[in-house]
């Protein structure tokens, strides 16, 4: 199947000089949930405010459902909704007010079936002739959801959907999340946070200093991180791992003191009794032993070294 | 063309119209009456009639004109400004829409506000004066062209502003002072000859001249210059929209 969105060689420099992004090659699949993952600054709102039609490029090319962002826009922006970062919406209009006007402004006509649908979704119902001033930020976050939804697009980007918002609204968010891809819309959504993409995502790209870094089914991703390394202090140097242990994921350092183990933290049998008591029995004696997890943040770390 | 954007754009500027009905169409009616008041039964009883035409009555266009460009820009620079100022303008840059929809749909509101406005103005002065209006279909064309061209002014300022102070810099530096030398309570040949000179410079001369003619049949320039003039007015500030959406100008990063 064609992706839903492909990012051809994107740049961005803005008129200040700053450069926001470093050559971004992407591909987005249908319906599946994309985490983009990266530090402040990194370029995640620049990248999606492209895609939508915010942010001129400076060199590459963006094509949603097949639709070229610039040259064919209308298909393009028809088919994409947009939850930006920042929390603005009109003051004094009603909730009800601010949603048609979305769909209408995307080219749709009027549905009032489905409007109350989302609103009552959204639970924003009952709220729905008050004016958005008047309803808490959690709320006002939700009418914003509301808007982009309102043209039914079949992607949407959420740009840092969870930051500033409590546990529960958290929760409802992820739920709406998941049922939004069970109707086969494509989810592109920013965060901080490592547990998040987890949670939701079925891929994982990390962005770092306008550069993708890296891309990754989260499966994948996660299984890399749920490994944990067991180094062990010698009380004498080995020369060489014993033969009968040279299969298992043992490693010498190379000054001979330190055996480091590698086993999966969430496996129901990490091998590591097994592996002490053979020790024991080749008569390998240790004076100290440490366990340490790779975190994403090694593997962040790790990538940006490799870079530079 | 993307039609249901351009309503939504329309309906939604019209209902900020209404929420504000107080601010957008009261003030301005009040104030002209109160010209109406001043000039034209307090001081104009004192004045002779002007080009046969009694002074209350002669100064009718030009309060009409000066409260039709004053609220034509305000409305259209404030319109697009806000969106700018608030954030909420990412929603109209992410809508597909070009911008030829965007500026229908904001400078029509403007535009029938103004309309709207200014025969209202029309209507109240009827309780100040007499008057009448010997080419209604030419005083309704003007008063349309004059809504849309200063709508279209209006929109350029609010695009070009990127501060409140800037947003008002020209309504009051430029544009007030102009109808206020434009004749709105004069005929310029009532002033010395270097000044009516300097006066067909003035822009809102032939606005309020062209304007008066469809009321009385006569005004101090011919009124097909004043056509002229207004059309070109209008081409310059196309224009200049067209050149600010071509480059994207303050609207994308
Ligand atoms: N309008 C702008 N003008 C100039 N520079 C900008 C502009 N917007 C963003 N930048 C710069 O571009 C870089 C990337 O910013 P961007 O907002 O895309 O980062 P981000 O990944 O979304 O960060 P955050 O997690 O803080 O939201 C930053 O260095 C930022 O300072
Ligand atoms: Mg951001």
């Amino acid at each position: 199947m064609s992706p839903i969105i492909s990012i051809r060689g994107l740049t961005k420099a803005y008129a200040s000089g700053q450069v926001a992004l470093r050559g971004v090659d992407l591909e987005i699949r249908r319906g599946e949930i994309f985490a983009l993952l990266g530090p402040n600054g990194a370029g995640k709102t620049t990248l999606i405010g492209i895609v939508c039609g915010i942010v001129n490029p400076s060199s590459g090319t963006v094509l949603a459902d097949g639709h070229d962002i610039v040259r064919d826009y209308r298909a393009a922006r028809s088919r994409i909704g947009l939850v930006p970062q920042e929390l603005c919406v009109e003051a004094f209009e009603t909730v009800q007010d601010t949603v048609r006007f979305s769909r209408g402004l995307f080219g749709k006509p009027a549905n009032p079936a489905l409007i109350e649908r989302l609103l009552r979704d959204l639970t924003l119902w009952d709220k729905r002739a008050s004016p958005i001033k008047d309803l808490s930020g959690g709320m006002k976050r939700r009418v914003m959801i509301a808007k982009a939804l309102a043209h039914e697009p079949q992607i949407l980007f959420l740009d840092e959907p969870t930051a500033g918002v409590d546990v529960e609204l958290r929760q409802d968010m992820w739920a709406l999340v998941r049922a939004l891809r069970e109707g086969g819309v494509t989810v592109i959504l920013t965060t901080h946070y490592i547990e998040e993409a987890e949670e939701m995502a079925d891929r994982i790209g990390v962005i770092h200093r306008g550069e993708l870094i890296l891309v990754e089914d989260k499966d994948t991703l996660m299984r890399q991180l749920g490994t944990k390394q067991l180094s062990l202090q010698l009380r004498q140097p080995l020369e060489h791992i014993p033969a009968a242990l040279r299969d298992d994921p043992l490693e010498l350092s190379a000054d001979g003191q330190t055996l480091t183990f590698t086993f999966d933290a969430r496996a129901q049998d990490t091998g590591i009794a097994e592996l002490l008591r053979r020790l024991h029995d080749h008569g390998i004696d240790f004076r100290e032993l440490r366990s340490s997890e790779s975190s994403l943040e090694d593997i962040f770390v790790n990538l940006v070294r490799a870079r530079a | 063309m993307n039609l249901y954007a351009i309503r939504a754009i329309y309906r939604f500027e019209m209902a900020r119209t209404f929420r504000t009905l107080l601010q957008s169409i009261a003030s301005p009616v009040i104030s002209t009456s109160l010209y109406f008041v001043v000039f034209g039964a307090a001081i104009g009883s004192r004045m002779g009639q002007i080009d046969g035409v009694p002074y209350g009555a002669f100064i009718i266009p030009g309060l009409i004109m000066l409260s039709l460009l004053n609220e034509s820009i305000s409305n259209a620079s404030f319109a697009i400004y806000m969106p700018k100022w608030t954030g909420t303008i990412y929603e109209l840059l992410s809508a597909p829409v070009n911008y030829c929809e965007i500026l229908i749909g904001y400078v029509g509101a403007a535009a029938t506000k103004s309309v709207v406005l200014g025969l209202l103005i029309l209507l109240t002065a009827r309780f100040f004066v007499d008057y009448r209006v010997e080419h209604p279909l030419v005083m309704l064309f003007f008063l349309v062209l004059t809504a849309v061209s200063f709508s279209l002014f209006g929109f350029i300022i609010g695009i070009w502003a990127d501060n409140f102070e800037k947003l008002q810099i020209i309504p009051l530096m430029i544009v007030t002072p102009l109808t206020f030398l434009g004749g709105s309570f004069y005929s310029i040949s009532m002033l010395p000859p270097v000044w009516q000179t300097v006066s067909l410079f003035n822009p809102v001369v032939y606005l309020v001249n062209g304007f008066r003619w469809s009321f009385f049949g006569t005004a101090d320039v011919d009124v097909r210059v004043c056509l002229v003039m207004m059309l070109g007015f209008l081409a310059l500030c196309i224009a200049v929209v067209w050149w600010v959406f071509r480059t994207g100008y303050r609207l994308k990063t």
